[in-house]
C-alpha cells in the first residue's frame, strides 16, 4: 500500500502526485519490493497510455515515486454502475486495450490489470497506473524470484500467474476480460476468491457465459470476452492490439461457438482439462516484444477502381508471405472510397441504386477468398475519405497496425509531380510499410 | 561518470581495441579490469602496454589467476594446455610487465564497489561463482553493495533481496539495468577476449555511476587476427577454434 499526495515544485510541470510507500506493512515484503519494481519500471516506460514518471525518491531518505497526475478518476468509480451498455463496454475495452499494447510494446507487462489500476485522460485515452506487480522483459525480475505465492488480484489475475509464469503479455488481455465481463454483467466471473485452492478454480472452470447473467450481452461482446478469458493463453486474442481491434469494429467480431453459449462446460470436461494441466510445460522463453511481433495485425490496402489485376495478384503474394511467417498475423483489407470534400457525394450510389460501398466490401471479400483464412484472422473496411492517403494513415494509427502493404502503379510524369498515395503512406506511416508492384511484363490493365 | 569493466582479456588484443572503442563512443571515462589480462592468447606485449597505460590515466586492474600463475608458475589444477601458455607468455614479458603484474591486488574496494576476479569469499582460491548459491555466498562476503568480478566467461547478474535469497537474470545487451539501492549486486561482465556461451562478439559492461545503472555490452571484432597470431605462435590449437565458435 501506498499513500498518494498532491505536489508541486515551480520547475515541474503540474500537476503532479507523489507516492509514498507505506512501511507499516514491512511484514508485507511483496508491497515494499514491489515499490522498488515500480520505481525501476515506470522510468523505461513512455507515452500517454502511462503516467510520466519525474523522479525517485533515495531509500536511504525516503523513497518515493512523483509522476504526473491523471486527473479524473479510476475506473473503479464506475463500478457501480454495471451492467453498462455493450457499446461503452466495447469503448472502455477498446481504450484500455489500447493502452496494454502500448506497454506490451515497451517490453513491460503489467499484471495486476483491475479497475482501479485504469485512468482515462480528458480526451479518454486509456492510463495504466501502478507498475508494482509488473514485469519487464529485459530487467531482473524482483518479485518472481522472492515469492512462492502467486502474485496479483484474486478476481482478476490469470490462470498463468497462479502457477507463477509472469511473462506472458497475454495474462493483461486475462485480466482485461475480467474487467470487461464484470462491466458486461454487473458480476465477477471468478468471484473473489481468497484461497489457492480457489483461485486454481479458473484453471479448469470456464466461466458462466455473460448473456446468461444478464441477457442484454449481445453475442459479439460475449465472444469477445470469453476469447480474452481461455484457460490457455494460445486460444486469447494474441497481442492487446488484436483485442483493441475487435472491440473497435464489432461489427466484424467473427461469432465462434463462444458467441452463443448458454452454460458452462460440464464435469467431463473440468476433469479433462485437469488431466491435461499434469505435466504441461510453460514456455519459458516468451516475452512482450516477441509476442506482438509474432502477431501483427497487417493492413492490406487496396485500389479497386485502378489497380491492375496483376498488381492486386502480387499483392496477394506479399501478403501470403507475411501470412506464412507469422502465423498469428491479422489481416485487415482495406480501400478508400474517395468522397468529395463538401458533404454528399451523388455517386455513392450507382446506376442500380446498389450501394458501392457494399459493393467493394464484396469486392474486398473476394480478393482475400484464396488466402483462405480462417476464423477472426481478417476483416474488411471500405474507407470514405477525401484523401485515400490521410485514410490509410489514420487507420494504422487507430488499430495499431505494425505493417501496411500498399501497392503502387507505375511511375507516370503526373504521378512523379502529384505524388503517389503509396509514396505518401510511405514518407508518413510510423510503422513499417511494404510497397508492391506488380512485375513489369504483365500488362497493365484497368479492369472495367 | 562512465565505468567500463572489462574482464578476462586473455592476451586478445584485437577484442580489447573492439571494446575500448564501443565504450569510448558511448562515453566511457574509466576502465577497470577484473582480472586475466593474459593467458590463452598470443599478445600479452601490447594487451599490458594498452592497459599499463589505461591505470596510468586513472584506471584500476586486478590480479587473475592466469595473471598469478605467469608470476608463481601454473597451478596443479590449470589444464596441461593452459600450463603451456603461462611458460610462454611469460617468456615474452619483460622486468617491468612482470613488475606491473606482480603490484596488482586481489580486490579492491571503490565506495558502494567491489572489484574481485572471481569472488569475495576467499579470492586467492579462485572459486567460480555459478549459481545463485554461489553468488549469494560471495555477495554476503563483503560490505559492499555491488561486486563486479570476472573469472567466469559468460555474461551474468546476481541479486540479493532483503529477504536473503539470491536470484540470477540473464542480462540482454544494450539494456540499462538500474543497480537499485535495496538490495546486493553481483555483476559478471563476461570475457573481453574468449567468450563461451556460443556467440564469438567480445562482452563488457558499463556503469553509469550517478544512476547505478548498468549495462551489458556485446562487441563483435574480427576474430581472424588474434586466431592467425595464436598458430603462429605456436599455441595450442583448441584456443585457437574457441575463439571462432565462442565457446
Amino acid at each position: 500500500m501506498a499513500e498518494i499526495w498532491l505536489v508541486r515544485r515551480p520547475d515541474l510541470p503540474s500537476p503532479l502526485v507523489m507516492k509514498i510507500p507505506l512501511f507499516r506493512d514491512v511484514d508485507d515484503p511483496a508491497s515494499l519490493v514491489g515499490f522498488e519494481v515500480e520505481q525501476m519500471i515506470l522510468p523505461t516506460l513512455s507515452g500517454v497510455h502511462v503516467p510520466r514518471f519525474l523522479a525517485a525518491g533515495d531509500w536511504s531518505v525516503q523513497p518515493y515515486i512523483v509522476m504526473e497526475r491523471i486527473g479524473g478518476a479510476s475506473l473503479r468509480a464506475r463500478l457501480e454502475d454495471a451492467p453498462l451498455d455493450p457499446g461503452e463496454v466495447a469503448s472502455i475495452g477498446a481504450r484500455i486495450a489500447a493502452a496494454l499494447h502500448a506497454i506490451h510494446g515497451q517490453h513491460v507487462i503489467h499484471l495486476d490489470v483491475k479497475p482501479s489500476n485504469i485512468m482515462f485522460r480528458p480526451d479518454g485515452t486509456g492510463v495504466l497506473v501502478d507498475f508494482g506487480l509488473s514485469r519487464h522483459d529485459r530487467l531482473p525480475d524482483l518479485l518472481a524470484e522472492q515469492f512462492r505465492l502467486p502474485i496479483g488480484t484474486g478476481p482478476y489475475i490469470s490462470p498463468e500467474q497462479i502457477v507463477q509464469i509472469r511473462n506472458d503479455p497475454r495474462s493483461d488481455i486475462f485480466s482485461l476480460g475480467v474487467v470487461l465481463y464484470y462491466f458486461a454483467t454487473g458480476e465477477r466471473p471468478f468471484g473473489n476468491p481468497t484461497s489457492i485452492r480457489g483461485l486454481r478454480q479458473r484453471l479448469y472452470r470456464d466461466p458462466v457465459p455473460p448473456s446468461a447473467r444478464h441477457r442484454h450481452c449481445p453475442p459479439w461482446l460475449q465472444e469477445v470476452i470469453l476469447r480474452c478469458l481461455e484457460v490457455s493463453p494460445a486460444d486469447r486474442y494474441q497481442t492487446a492490439a488484436q483485442l483493441a481491434f475487435e472491440l473497435r469494429h464489432t461489427d466484424q467480431v467473427e461469432l465462434t461457438e463462444r458467441a452463443t453459449r448458454r452454460s458452462r462446460a460440464g464435469g467431463w470436461t473440468v476433469l479433462r482439462r485437469r488431466l491435461r494441466r499434469i505435466g504441461e510445460e510453460p514456455d519459458l522463453k516468451r516475452s512482450a516484444e516477441e509476442q506482438i511481433a509474432r502477431a501483427p495485425i497487417v493492413a492490406v490496402a487496396l485500389d479497386l477502381e485502378q489497380g491492375s489485376e496483376a498488381l492486386s495478384e502480387a499483392i496477394r503474394m506479399t501478403a501470403r508471405g507475411v501470412l506464412q511467417t507469422l502465423p498469428g498475423t491479422r489481416l485487415a483489407c482495406l480501400t478508400v472510397l474517395k468522397t468529395s470534400r463538401i458533404g454528399m457525394d451523388p455517386s455513392m450510389l450507382d446506376a442500380e441504386g446498389r450501394s458501392i460501398r457494399i459493393q467493394r466490401l464484396v469486392e474486398l471479400q473476394h480478393w482475400t477468398r484464396p488466402l483462405g483464412l480462417g476464423v477472426g484472422r481478417v476483416t474488411h473496411h471500405v474507407l470514405e475519405a477525401p484523401d485515400p492517403a490521410d485514410a490509410i494513415l489514420e487507420f494504422a494509427r487507430t488499430n495499431h497496425v505494425e505493417r501496411i502493404v500498399i501497392g503502387s502503379r507505375g511511375s507516370s510524369t503526373l504521378r512523379r509531380y502529384l505524388g503517389s498515395v503509396s509514396s505518401r503512406v510511405v514518407a508518413q506511416a510510423t510503422c513499417t510499410v511494404t510497397v508492391v508492384k506488380a512485375p513489369e511484363h504483365a500488362p497493365a490493365t484497368v479492369p472495367e | 561518470m562512465r565505468i567500463a569493466f572489462l574482464s578476462d582479456v586473455h592476451a586478445n588484443l584485437e577484442a580489447l581495441l573492439a571494446c575500448l572503442e564501443h565504450a569510448d563512443r558511448a562515453g566511457a571515462s574509466r576502465c577497470v579490469f577484473l582480472g586475466d589480462l593474459v593467458g590463452y592468447g598470443a599478445d600479452p606485449v601490447p594487451v599490458l602496454a594498452l592497459v599499463r597505460g589505461l591505470v596510468a590515466r586513472g584506471g584500476v586492474a586486478i590480479l587473475g589467476n592466469h595473471d598469478q600463475a605467469v608470476l608463481e608458475g601454473p597451478s596443479a589444477r590449470m589444464n596441461p594446455e593452459a600450463r603451456m601458455v603461462i611458460g610462454w607468455t611469460r617468456a615474452r614479458l619483460s622486468a617491468g610487465e612482470l613488475e606491473f603484474l606482480r603490484g596488482l591486488p586481489l580486490s579492491i574496494e571503490e565506495g558502494p564497489r567491489l572489484y574481485v576476479h572471481a569472488n569475495a569469499w576467499d579470492p586467492e582460491r579462485w572459486e567460480y561463482v555459478t549459481s545463485p548459491y554461489d553468488a549469494g555466498r560471495s555477495m554476503r562476503a563483503t560490505r559492499c553493495r555491488m561486486t563486479f568480478c570476472g573469472h567466469m566467461h559468460t555474461p551474468a547478474l546476481y541479486h540479493l533481496g532483503p529477504d536473503g535469497r539470491p536470484a540470477a537474470f540473464a542480462p540482454a545487451p544494450g539494456t540499462g539495468i538500474p543497480l537499485g539501492p535495496q538490495r546486493r549486486w553481483l555483476a559478471i561482465p563476461g570475457a573481453v577476449g574468449q567468450s563461451r556461451d556460443g556467440n564469438p562478439a567480445a562482452c563488457y559492461a558499463l556503469l553509469d555511476e550517478a544512476t547505478d545503472t548498468l549495462t551489458f555490452h556485446r562487441v563483435p571484432y574480427d576474430d581472424e587476427a588474434p586466431r592467425r597470431k595464436i598458430l603462429e605462435a605456436g599455441l595450442p590449437l583448441s584456443f585457437n577454434v574457441r575463439l571462432e565458435a565462442g565457446r
